[in-house]
């Protein structure tokens, strides 16, 4: 078995069967149908495979891809973390509409978001026109692209960060209060530690779901070779010409890019917790 | 008031001052009217942009009816089937020390890193018509891509993360000591499972299925690959936009989204009556308790 | 009720333990909801699995026409007519089905196992691979039906502001260097390839040689601000975000474009050479034959060379193989044909293929 019970010491039941159906579940649905998609690069031969995955155009897609999706996680950590404490915290009109609003971005198909984005960001737009006004250009370049991948990730970091948040016990702030820390203190010493994992999480949600995203960054990006190009579009472009190996291949290579990067946040996050003892 | 927040005080170093909270609160929602409000409100002017007949026409023809009754099949499968793998996950993952869980976690996220055309591509290099078993799928004259099965696998992956993410860092900082308790006090596995660490998660899991309810039903990509858009059969909603926007027929595409995103509020009426409900129950327990 | 009691004494702090036996009441009956519902999946993929069960012998027929958009109100109206046909010849009830989407994954999708009966797509090359890789259909399919199997055509038609205030009449003005140009990226948009296809045609007539196509391409797509994954993109790009002077279309899309997004505010121009758009049609037998379809699918596509079929064709913007009596023809211009390019295998190794004349148009 890969995935070994390595402490004895808790009697906690349920081990054998939760890890059982949980690697049942992930094989079946996630392991077989993703194996299928890197063999189906094995097609390519070596030389046929570097070519395609390392051209100068597919490398500059990367860039964009993975630059814009952190900076867009990025953003969504501090918004997000500040957007979910305001909302468990403290009370103003219409809270109830605005805390379902946040998953908006996932309801909507990516393609409207686009769409919706693009008309208020674009040179004649209802925000875009003021920026265009200054010499900035939002839509159709790399800040559109990020702008976009912040709005389909926005959920993440506040939904992962709310239920912590509003299960935080008052009784240690109140303890730490009584204590004579100030403000800043408590929230640096008692909130902010118990928050990391979340906030880890989310962040690392957010930006694996930028990393993926096709539907709404195309009516953003403008699509310009070199400059504004993401590789999701780059494996469309594969598949209208019935290149599925070739598709396969990038896909396999950003397929392994995210797994690496989404598996050093999941570390950090480990970390963090043996640090801070969060786990207890 | 709602069991999760507003029962605060205002005490010494425990709040924020008001001009600092002002500031966050300022900033929090600019933000959201930003990136939230202003999108919502071009879908709606465009959706009513000729007028009421035509969005009322638009959600309820025959094709929008059945693409919306679609939508709401396969969210109603995939979450729940996501919900079960959610809660076994986070219970192994977080209850327990093993090695290599950082790597099953990493594992679980990956879903949501495929580009979705990727995850329809792969599900049709399993089950497509030359894929691995569609040569076996179709002597059994067994239609899994291009039906509904289909659909909802594709959904099952592509929101399969949601729930089990949500639940594992809450699961985690809850720790183990009141399931230890309760076994210790002759509370069997199911018992200790469902009455002691299910209520303590219970926000994280609704979390988990309201992100999850959401992404189901707005999924387009790898949904676009396995349905074969077949008008009134496989068609779901937000193929069913994009049908309508490549027919010049805008209006009516954001007619239908808009009706999606209402949808998707929906699951705040939900929400919000559970957390009265739990309210509720929070009072009488205490009321019950009392007396003894 | 006692688990409901200690836990207090474990740890007073956790106040979500307090929860009454209703609550964990209801989460139990959440997590019935699944064993309830996995069940109706299988109920649900239970009248796809017993697929098609001797259909002839039924009073009702189905028929799946897989088609690229916006083909949608076209079609409707095809099938109205032909279902009545049908049904007068014989007794028949006939439901068509509709799909729509790119050309391009429309023809993946049938690839791999949509059950289409007949495919009616955007360009020969879309069909090709059904023949080639899919073994769906036979290799001469462009013979079996009149006019290389399409039964109306289009051609690419620029979509100006109103009034047409840079004076864009021809080619050689969208390679002005004021000029913005707005058209999808042909690498994911089948109809695009025609837009560049039309470009080079007129390229080599005015130069005379391919490397001044070349130029010349290289010159138009220079004015290419935004390079849109799809037609609709496009005409959103241009017709709702403002950007761009002229936007390249199929002529039936422009004026379908016109119709939805006002008169008032666009005007076609037509240009002296553009090209042949055949959106070819074909019956797809290795699904037909499985399904006893073969002669209704048959039936189906020859109805659309019918003087009826070429009319509705005509009033849905296409140009029909004559014309047709009552409807305003479109106008004449040079048109070349894909033969023309030397066919689409080639043309499509040659110019869109990795490393062909469009990816070295936007090489570094």
């Amino acid at each position: 078995m890969l995935f070994k019970k390595s402490s004895q010491k808790p009697v906690l039941p349920g081990f054998g069967l939760s890890m059982g159906f949980t690697t049942f579940y992930l094989s079946l649905l996630v392991f077989l149908p993703l194996s299928a998609l890197v063999l189906k690069s094995f097609e390519l031969d070596w030389a046929g495979f570097v070519k395609v995955v390392a051209s100068e155009r597919a490398i500059a897609s990367y860039q964009l891809t993975f630059g814009s999706s952190f900076i867009a996680a990025l953003i969504n950590l501090v918004f997000g973390l500040l957007v979910a404490w305001v909302l468990v915290r403290y009370s103003f009109p219409f809270k109830k509409i605005i805390d379902a609003l946040v998953d908006l971005p996932f309801a909507l198909p990516t393609a409207v978001a686009g769409i919706a984005l693009t008309a208020i960001y674009a040179p004649n737009g209802w925000i875009g026109q003021y920026f265009y006004q200054w010499g900035i250009k939002i839509a159709y370049t790399p800040i559109g692209v990020t702008l976009a991948l912040v709005f389909i990730g926005l959920p993440f970091v506040v939904r992962t960060v709310q239920p912590v948040l509003e299960d935080l016990e008052q009784e240690l702030e109140e303890a730490a209060a009584s204590l004579g820390a100030n403000r800043l203190q408590i929230f640096c010493r008692v909130i902010f530690p118990a928050l990391i994992p979340s906030l880890l999480t989310g962040f690392a949600l957010a930006f694996a779901r930028a990393i993926g995203e096709y539907g709404s960054v195309v009516f953003i990006s403008g699509n310009m070779p070199f400059r504004t190009e993401i590789t999701p579009l780059l494996i469309m472009s594969r598949l209208e010409e019935f290149d599925y190996a070739g598709a396969a291949a990038l896909g396999t290579v950003m397929l392994l890019i995210s797994f690496l990067l989404l598996l050093l946040i999941n570390a950090l996050q480990h970390w963090s917790q043996q640090r801070h003892g969060g786990g207890r | 008031m709602s069991a999760g927040s507003g029962q605060f005080q205002p005490r010494r170093a425990t709040t924020e001052p008001l001009w600092l909270r002002a500031i966050l609160l300022t900033f929090a929602l600019g933000f959201l009217a930003l990136f939230l409000l202003l999108p919502l409100v071009i879908v709606f002017g465009e959706a009513f942009s000729k007028g009421w007949q035509v969005y009322v026409a638009a959600v309820t023809e025959p094709a929008a009816a059945h693409a919306i009754k679609l939508t709401l099949i396969a969210a109603a499968i995939a979450v729940p089937c996501n919900a079960i793998f959610g809660l076994a996950a986070s219970w192994a993952i977080a209850k327990f020390q093993f090695r290599g869980r950082q790597f099953l976690i990493t594992l679980i996220d990956l879903p949501i890193a495929v580009s979705p055309v990727i995850a329809g591509l792969s599900l049709m290099l399993i089950f497509g018509a030359r894929g691995w078993w569609g040569e076996w799928l179709n002597d059994h004259d067994l239609q899994v891509m291009f039906a509904v099965p289909g659909i909802v696998l594709a959904t099952i992956f592509i929101t399969f993360p949601y729930v089990a993410r949500e639940l594992i860092p809450m699961m985690q900082q809850q720790g183990r000591e009141a399931e230890e308790a309760a076994l210790t006090l002759g509370a069997s596995g199911w018992q200790t499972f469902i009455r002691v660490t299910l209520p303590s998660v219970k926000w994280a899991l609704l979390y988990g299925l309201i992100l999850c309810n959401a992404r189901a039903m707005g999924e387009f990509g790898a949904v676009s690959v396995v349905s074969g858009k077949i008008r009134e059969q496989t068609n779901t909603m937000p193929l069913h936009i994009e049908i309508l926007y490549n027919e010049y027929q805008f209006a009516a595409a954001f007619a239908v989204s808009s009706l999606l995103a209402l949808l998707a509020l929906l699951t705040l009426v939900l929400k919000s009556s559970l957390e009265w409900r739990a309210a509720r129950d929070l009072a009488e327990a205490e009321a019950c308790r009392r007396p003894e | 009720m006692q688990l409901f009691t200690f836990p207090l004494q474990v740890s007073a702090n956790r106040r979500h333990l307090q929860s009454s036996k209703r609550a964990s009441g209801l989460l139990k009956s959440w997590l019935r909801l699944p064993a309830l519902l996995l069940p109706t999946l299988f109920l649900l993929a239970a009248p796809q699995l017993q697929a098609n069960p001797q259909q002839s012998a039924q009073k009702e027929v189905r028929l799946l026409n897989v088609s690229y958009d916006p083909t949608r109100e076209f079609y409707r109206d095809i099938n109205q007519h032909f279902a009545k046909v049908w049904l007068e010849k014989t007794g028949q009830k006939l439901i068509v089905e509709q799909s729509h989407g790119g050309s391009g994954s429309q023809s993946r999708a049938v690839l791999d196992g949509l059950r289409a009966d007949v495919v009616t797509l955007a360009l020969a090359a879309d069909i090709d691979p059904l023949a080639r890789v899919g073994k769906l259909i036979a290799p001469d399919w462009q013979q079996q039906l009149p006019h290389n199997s399409a039964p109306y055509s289009s051609t690419i038609v620029f979509l100006v502001r109103k009034g047409n205030p840079l004076k864009i009449h021809d080619w050689n003005d969208l390679a002005r260097d004021n000029i913005d140009v707005i058209t999808p990226n042909p690498k994911t948009s089948g109809g695009a390839r025609w837009n560049y296809l039309a470009a080079w045609a007129y390229g080599l007539k005015s130069s005379g040689t391919e490397a001044g196509a070349k130029a010349f391409v290289q010159k138009l797509y220079r004015n290419v601000p935004v390079l849109d994954s799809g037609a609709r993109a496009s005409t959103g790009t241009f017709a709702r975000r403002g950007i761009g002077d002229v936007l390249l279309s199929w002529e039936n899309e422009a004026y379908l474009a016109v119709k939805e997004l006002g008169a008032d505010q666009f005007e076609i121009v037509v240009p002296s050479i553009s090209v042949l758009a055949e959106p070819p049609v074909a019956v797809v037998q290795k699904n037909t034959e499985r399904k006893g379809t073969t002669a209704l699918a048959q039936a189906y596509l020859e109805f659309l060379y019918t003087p009826a079929a070429q009319k509705l064709a005509a009033e849905h913007y296409f140009r029909p193989i004559q014309p047709v009596p009552g409807v305003p023809a479109l106008p004449q211009l040079e048109l070349k044909t894909i033969a023309d390019f030397g066919g689409w295998d080639l043309v499509q190794k040659q110019h869109f293929g990795e490393d062909g004349i469009f990816d070295q148009i936007y090489a570094r």
